[in-house]
C-alpha cells in the first residue's frame, strides 16, 4: 500500500448572462417622504448575496449611504420584471438595470437639492454619507431627508428613477454556429494537489488554490464566499457525485442524503485564492459575474491531478474509489512499488 | 495600448464608497436567527397537501389507472389528471421561441421516466395524501427502454418523441453545429492527432431546501403563490399558459431560495398547485421530499464528448473536432439551450484555427436534465483541460507552457465567430502559479491578454 | 389510534400538545406550534437542518417522536435568540458569512451551541466532528469552521 501525490491545473472561461441574450432585467427606484430609497425588483436571492450586492450598487451610484437604499424583491405585482436568477446573469444584468435607475432618481434629486441650495444641479455632488453638498463649498450642503420632504411637500416632484438593461436576443447561424453567446468572459486558474490511496483508491484532495477574475467585485467577503462553496462544490462532483452510480444504468438510484455521497467538514481541502480585478467593458463598474464558475475549474485541476499521482489518465467523473483502483490495476506507477517490494 | 485596454485601466483606478467593500449580507440576521421565511415556513389555516403519482417503470403504457382505494382514505380531497390541465403538453423555453411543446404537466397515455407525474392527490394532510397516492392502481405495460445517449441514436432504439428522432431538432439539423476553418486540412497538417473520450455523470442539485410552492386563492379572485423558483416571472408565465388563465390572474411571491444551483428553474410544482387552489377553493402546498429531490427532480446532464486534435510539435493545436452528447433524459427542460452554450465553449478558451464541432441533445428514458450551475459549460470545461494535459503529455510538454501558447488573446476569433474582447486567461495563469510557487519561465511570463506578441 | 397530550419543556416554558402516535417533534415544532426556526430539509435523518437541543444534546427532531421527550427540556434556535441583538454564535455565524442560502443555518448553529456548552475550547477537529451530521450545499463549510472557532472566543471572553 503506498500513498501516491499528484498536482493538476485547470484554466478556464466562464461566459456570464443567458446564452444568446434576450434575457432582461428591470428595476424601480423611489425615495420615501424621508429619503429612504426603496429598490422594487423580482429578482431572487440563492444565497449567494444578490440583495446586498445590489443594494451596494444602487447606493453608490445614487451617492447615499448603503443603510439608506432597501431592497423590495420578489413580487410580481410590486417588482418590474426580472429574467431570473441563472447564468451568472443576477449582478450583471440586474445591477445595469439598477445603475440606469439610480441615475434618473440621482438627477432628480440632484434637481430637488438644486432649488434648495439656490445653485445649478451641476454645481452638486454626493457624499455618500446623506448629504448632497455644493462642489468646492462642502458646508452648503443639504441631507437626504430634509431634501426627500422638501420634494414631496414643497415642490410635489417624485424622486424616483427606472431601469431596464438587455442584451437583445441573437440568433445562431444553423450551419457555421455564429453565435454571440454572452455578455463577457470570467476566467479562472485551480492547482489541485491530491493523495490517493492505492489500497482503497480514496482521494484527498489536501489544496486547491485559484486565481480567479470576475471583474469587479462588488462584495469581497461574498465573491470569497462562492470561490470556497464552489471549490467544495467541484471536488465533491469531481469525486463523489452521482445520481447514476453505474451509468448509463440507471440502477442504484440514490433517495437520500445516505445514499448520495457528498463529501463533510473532514473532506475539506486547503482552499486558497487570490482575485484578479479587469473591469468587463458592460458589467455594473466592471462586474463580470462569479457564480457559477467556481465550481467548474476545480474538477478537471483534481481529476488531473489524480491522473498525474496515479500514472494513468482518467477520463470521467465522479472518480471513486472503484474506479481508480480500476485504473490502479494499469498503472505503471503501482506496478514499479509492487516491484520494487519484491 | 487599445483603446479598451486603457479604458480597463482607467475603471481599475476608480475610487468608490461601497462598491469593493466587504458589507455584511441584508438578510443575514434573519439566517442566523430563523427568522427567515422559506416557502416551507409558509402555511395557511384550511391548507390542502398535494402528493404525485408517479411512474414506477421506466417506459410504459398507461392501461388505466383506479383511484377507488385512494378515494376512501380518510382526509382524501380530490385528483387531477391530465384532463384538468388546460394546456398540459408544455415546454418551458416556449417563452424565448424554443418548442414544440412536448412536456405533460400529467402524464396522459405513456410514461417515459421512472418517477413521471401520472396524477396529483389532494388531501387535508400530508399523511392522508401519501398514504392515497400509495392506494392508486396502476395499470402500465412496460416497454423497453434506453438509457445510453448513442444507444439512443441507433435506428433500433425505442422512439421518445412524437416528432420520431431521440434528439432534438436544431434549425433542421441533428445537433448544434460549429463550423469554423478547415479541420481536415488541420488534422493533414499536424504532427499528432490525440482523441479522446470524456463522460460525465448526472448530478443532483441537492440544495438543503427542496422545492416547493404554496398556492392560496385570494378573496379577488386571484391566486397567490409563494414559491422558491429561481426566476419568478418565468414560472409565473409559463404557469398561466399550462393553466390558461389571464396572467392577471396571477401573483407569485418569492426571492427567498434555500440553495438553488439551477435545480429551481424548472418549473414544476407551481402549475398543478395552482391548479389544485382553482379546483379546491382552498390554499394548497406542494413541497418535494428528499426523496423525490433526489429521484425526480432534474439533474445536471450527463454528457459523453470525443475530441480529436491536431497538434503541432511546437504545441499549438490547430484543429478541433468533438462530437459531444448531452443526456437530456426523458424532456427537455433547459438541455437544448445548455447544449448550445456548450458548443460556444467546447473548444475551450483556446485559440484554435480549425474547429468541428457537433453537439447532440439526446432523449433517454432518465428523469429529465435541466439548468445546472455551469450548464454545458462544466463538461466542457472538463473535457478541455483534461484534453490539455493529455496533449502535454503526448507530445512531452509541460501543462502550463500549452496552456500559455494556445490561450486566447483579446481580438482572436473563437470558434463561433464572437471576437475575444475580455480575456485574462494567461493573468490567471500567472496568479495562479505565482501563488503555488511555480516558476514559470521568462517567455510565459512576458505574455498577456491584450495583445499578440510579434513573433 | 387516538391522540395523547404530551408535556415538556421548550425553550424554558412548559408546553402540552395533542398528538397522533409517532409524531416528530419537528412537526410539532413546525406544524402545531410555529416555530420554524427548526428547518425540514429531509425527515430522513440526512441534512440535519432539523436539529434541537433536547436536554443540552443535538437531536434530529425528524426522527423524534415527541412521546420520546415528554417531560425533557428542549431547545431550538428560537430559544438561544435574544429579543434584541444576537447571541455570541449568530453574531459569529453573521460576521463571518458562515450563510449563503441560510438553510442549513439553524441546525449547525444548535449542534455548535450543544458542543460549546460542553467543551468551550473545542479543536477545529471537535467542530468538524460536531457538525459531520449537518450539510452545507453552499458555503464548503470553511466559514461555518471558523464562525465556530471565533464563537467559542467570544463565549470565553464574555
Ligand atoms: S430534516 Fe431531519 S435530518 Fe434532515
Ligand atoms: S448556507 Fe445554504 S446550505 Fe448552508
Amino acid at each position: 500500500m503506498a500513498k501516491l501525490r499528484g498536482t493538476g491545473i485547470a484554466a478556464v472561461n466562464y461566459p456570464t448572462g443567458m446564452n444568446l441574450g434576450g434575457d432582461p432585467s428591470q428595476a424601480l427606484i423611489h425615495a420615501t417622504t424621508t429619503g429612504t430609497f426603496v429598490i422594487s425588483l423580482s429578482s431572487t436571492d440563492l444565497g449567494q448575496g444578490l440583495k446586498t450586492v445590489i443594494a451596494q450598487i444602487g447606493a453608490e451610484t445614487l451617492g447615499v449611504p448603503f443603510e439608506n437604499v432597501l431592497i423590495d424583491t420578489a413580487d410580481t405585482d410590486t417588482g418590474p420584471h426580472c429574467m431570473g436568477t441563472f447564468a451568472s446573469r443576477a449582478t450583471h444584468r440586474v445591477g445595469n438595470a439598477v445603475i440606469m435607475a439610480a441615475k434618473e432618481a440621482r438627477k432628480a434629486m440632484l434637481e430637488v437639492a438644486a432649488e434648495e441650495l439656490e445653485v445649478s444641479p451641476d454645481d452638486l455632488d454626493t457624499d455618500g454619507k446623506g448629504n448632497i453638498f455644493v462642489k468646492g463649498s462642502p458646508e452648503r450642503k443639504i441631507d437626504i431627508t430634509s431634501l426627500a420632504l422638501a420634494a414631496h411637500f414643497k415642490y410635489g416632484r417624485t424622486i424616483s428613477g427606472r431601469g431596464m438593461y438587455i442584451k437583445p436576443k441573437s440568433p445562431v447561424d444553423p450551419e457555421t454556429g455564429k453565435m454571440d453567446p454572452d455578455s463577457t468572459e470570467a476566467h479562472a486558474c485551480v492547482v489541485a494537489e491530491v493523495e490517493v490511496d492505492t489500497e482503497t483508491g480514496e482521494v484527498t484532495v489536501i489544496s486547491l488554490k485559484s486565481a480567479y477574475e470576475v471583474g469587479r467585485q462588488v462584495n469581497p467577503a461574498l465573491v470569497h464566499g462562492q470561490i470556497v462553496g464552489g471549490a467544495f462544490m467541484g471536488m465533491s462532483h469531481a469525486l463523489y457525485e452521482t445520481t447514476a452510480p453505474y451509468y448509463p444504468s440507471p440502477d442504484h438510484a440514490p433517495g437520500s442524503f445516505s445514499e448520495y455521497i457528498i463529501p463533510g467538514p473532514h473532506e475539506l481541502p486547503h482552499i486558497e485564492s487570490v482575485v484578479l480585478e479587469y473591469p468587463s467593458v458592460n458589467g455594473p463598474y466592471g462586474v463580470k459575474g462569479v457564480g457559477e464558475m467556481t465550481a467548474n475549474a476545480p474538477i478537471p485541476a483534481i481529476v488531473n491531478a489524480v491522473s498525474n499521482a496515479i500514472g494513468v489518465r482518467l477520463t470521467e467523473y465522479p472518480i471513486t474509489p472503484e474506479k481508480i483502483l480500476r485504473a490502479l490495476e494499469k498503472s505503471p506507477k503501482v506496478k514499479q512499488l509492487a516491484e520494487n517490494r519484491s | 495600448m487599445s483603446e479598451v485596454a486603457s479604458e480597463v485601466i482607467r475603471e481599475m483606478k476608480r475610487e468608490f464608497k461601497v462598491v469593493g467593500k466587504s458589507v455584511p449580507r441584508r438578510d443575514g440576521i434573519g439566517h442566523v436567527t430563523g427568522k427567515t421565511v422559506y416557502v416551507d415556513d409558509i402555511s395557511f389555516p384550511g391548507m390542502l397537501h398535494l402528493k404525485m403519482v408517479r411512474s414506477p417503470i421506466h417506459h410504459g403504457i398507461i392501461r388505466n389507472v383506479d383511484f377507488s382505494e385512494a378515494e376512501k382514505v380518510p382526509g382524501f380531497v380530490r385528483v387531477l389528471t391530465h384532463r384538468d390541465v388546460p394546456k398540459n403538453i408544455y415546454t418551458i423555453l416556449c417563452l424565448i421561441g424554443v418548442g414544440p411543446d412536448e412536456e405533460p404537466v400529467l402524464a396522459v397515455d405513456r410514461v417515459l421516466y421512472k418517477g413521471e407525474p401520472i396524477a396529483a392527490i389532494v388531501a387535508e394532510t400530508e399523511e392522508a395524501a401519501m398514504e392515497a397516492v400509495s392506494r392508486v392502481k396502476l395499470d402500465l405495460e412496460e416497454l423497453p427502454a434506453v438509457f445510453d445517449v448513442e444507444e439512443a441514436l441507433k435506428p433500433d432504439a425505442p422512439i421518445l418523441k412524437p416528432w420520431g428522432t431521440n434528439y432534438f431538432i436544431y434549425e433542421g439539423h441533428h445537433c448544434r453545429r460549429v463550423r469554423f476553418g478547415d479541420v481536415e486540412k488541420g488534422f493533414a497538417q499536424a504532427d499528432y492527432i490525440i482523441e479522446e473520450v470524456y463522460n460525465t455523470s448526472p448530478i443532483e442539485h441537492a440544495p438543503t431546501e427542496t422545492t416547493a410552492c404554496v398556492a392560496k386563492p385570494e378573496p379577488d379572485g386571484r391566486y397567490t403563490v409563494y414559491t422558491n423558483t429561481q426566476a419568478l416571472f418565468f414560472t409565473m408565465d409559463n404557469t398561466a399558459l399550462i393553466l390558461q388563465v389571464p396572467f392577471s390572474k396571477l401573483h407569485f411571491v418569492g426571492g427567498t431560495v434555500g440553495g438553488g444551483f439551477g435545480g429551481k428553474v424548472d418549473v414544476i410544482t407551481e402549475p398543478i398547485a395552482t391548479l389544485a387552489a382553482m379546483k379546491t377553493g382552498r390554499p394548497v402546498k406542494f413541497k418535494y421530499t428528499r426523496e423525490e429531490e433526489m429521484r425526480v427532480s432534474s439533474t445536471r446532464s450527463a454528457w459523453r464528448m470525443y475530441f480529436k486534435d491536431g497538434v503541432m510539435k511546437d504545441g499549438r493545436i490547430i484543429a478541433r473536432k468533438v462530437i459531444s452528447y448531452a443526456d437530456s433524459g426523458a424532456y427537455n427542460r433547459h438541455t437544448p439551450y445548455a447544449v448550445t452554450k456548450h458548443a460556444a465553449n467546447i473548444a475551450g478558451p483556446y485559440t484554435i484555427p480549425n474547429v468541428y464541432i457537433d453537439a447532440y441533445c439526446v432523449y433517454t428514458n432518465r428523469q429529465p436534465a435541466s439548468a445546472m450551475r455551469g450548464f454545458g459549460v462544466t463538461p466542457a470545461s472538463f473535457a478541455v483541460e483534461c484534453q490539455m494535459d493529455k496533449i502535454a503529455e503526448t507530445i512531452g510538454m509541460d501543462p502550463w507552457e500549452i496552456r500559455f501558447i494556445n490561450a486566447y488573446r483579446n481580438g482572436d476569433m473563437r470558434p463561433h465567430q464572437k471576437v475575444v474582447e475580455d480575456a485574462t486567461l494567461i493573468e490567471v495563469m500567472k496568479a495562479a502559479a505565482e501563488l503555488v510557487g511555480h516558476k514559470l519561465p521568462e517567455h510565459l511570463l512576458k505574455m498577456h491578454s491584450w495583445d499578440r506578441e510579434k513573433a | 389510534m387516538p391522540s395523547r397530550i404530551v408535556a415538556f419543556n421548550l425553550n424554558g416554558r412548559d408546553v402540552e400538545v395533542m398528538v397522533k402516535p409517532l409524531t416528530t417533534l419537528q412537526t410539532v415544532l413546525r406544524e402545531h406550534l410555529h416555530l420554524t426556526a427548526t428547518k425540514s430539509g429531509c425527515r430522513q435523518g440526512g441534512c440535519g437542518t432539523c436539529t434541537v437541543l433536547v436536554n443540552g444534546e443535538p437531536m434530529l427532531s425528524c426522527l423524534l417522536p415527541v412521546e420520546d421527550i415528554a417531560g425533557q427540556k428542549v431547545v431550538t434556535l428560537e430559544g438561544i435568540t435574544p429579543i434584541e441583538g444576537l447571541h455570541p454564535i449568530q453574531q459569529a455565524f453573521f460576521d463571518n458569512y458562515a450563510i449563503q442560502c441560510g438553510y442549513c443555518s439553524p441546525g449547525v448553529i444548535m449542534v455548535i451551541k450543544a458542543l460549546l456548552d460542553r467543551n468551550p475550547n473545542p479543536t477545529r477537529q471537535e467542530i468538524m466532528d460536531a457538525i459531520a451530521g449537518n450539510v452545507c450545499r453552499c458555503t464548503g463549510y470553511e466559514p461555518i469552521l471558523r464562525a465556530a472557532e471565533d464563537a467559542a472566543r467570544r463565549l470565553q471572553s464574555a
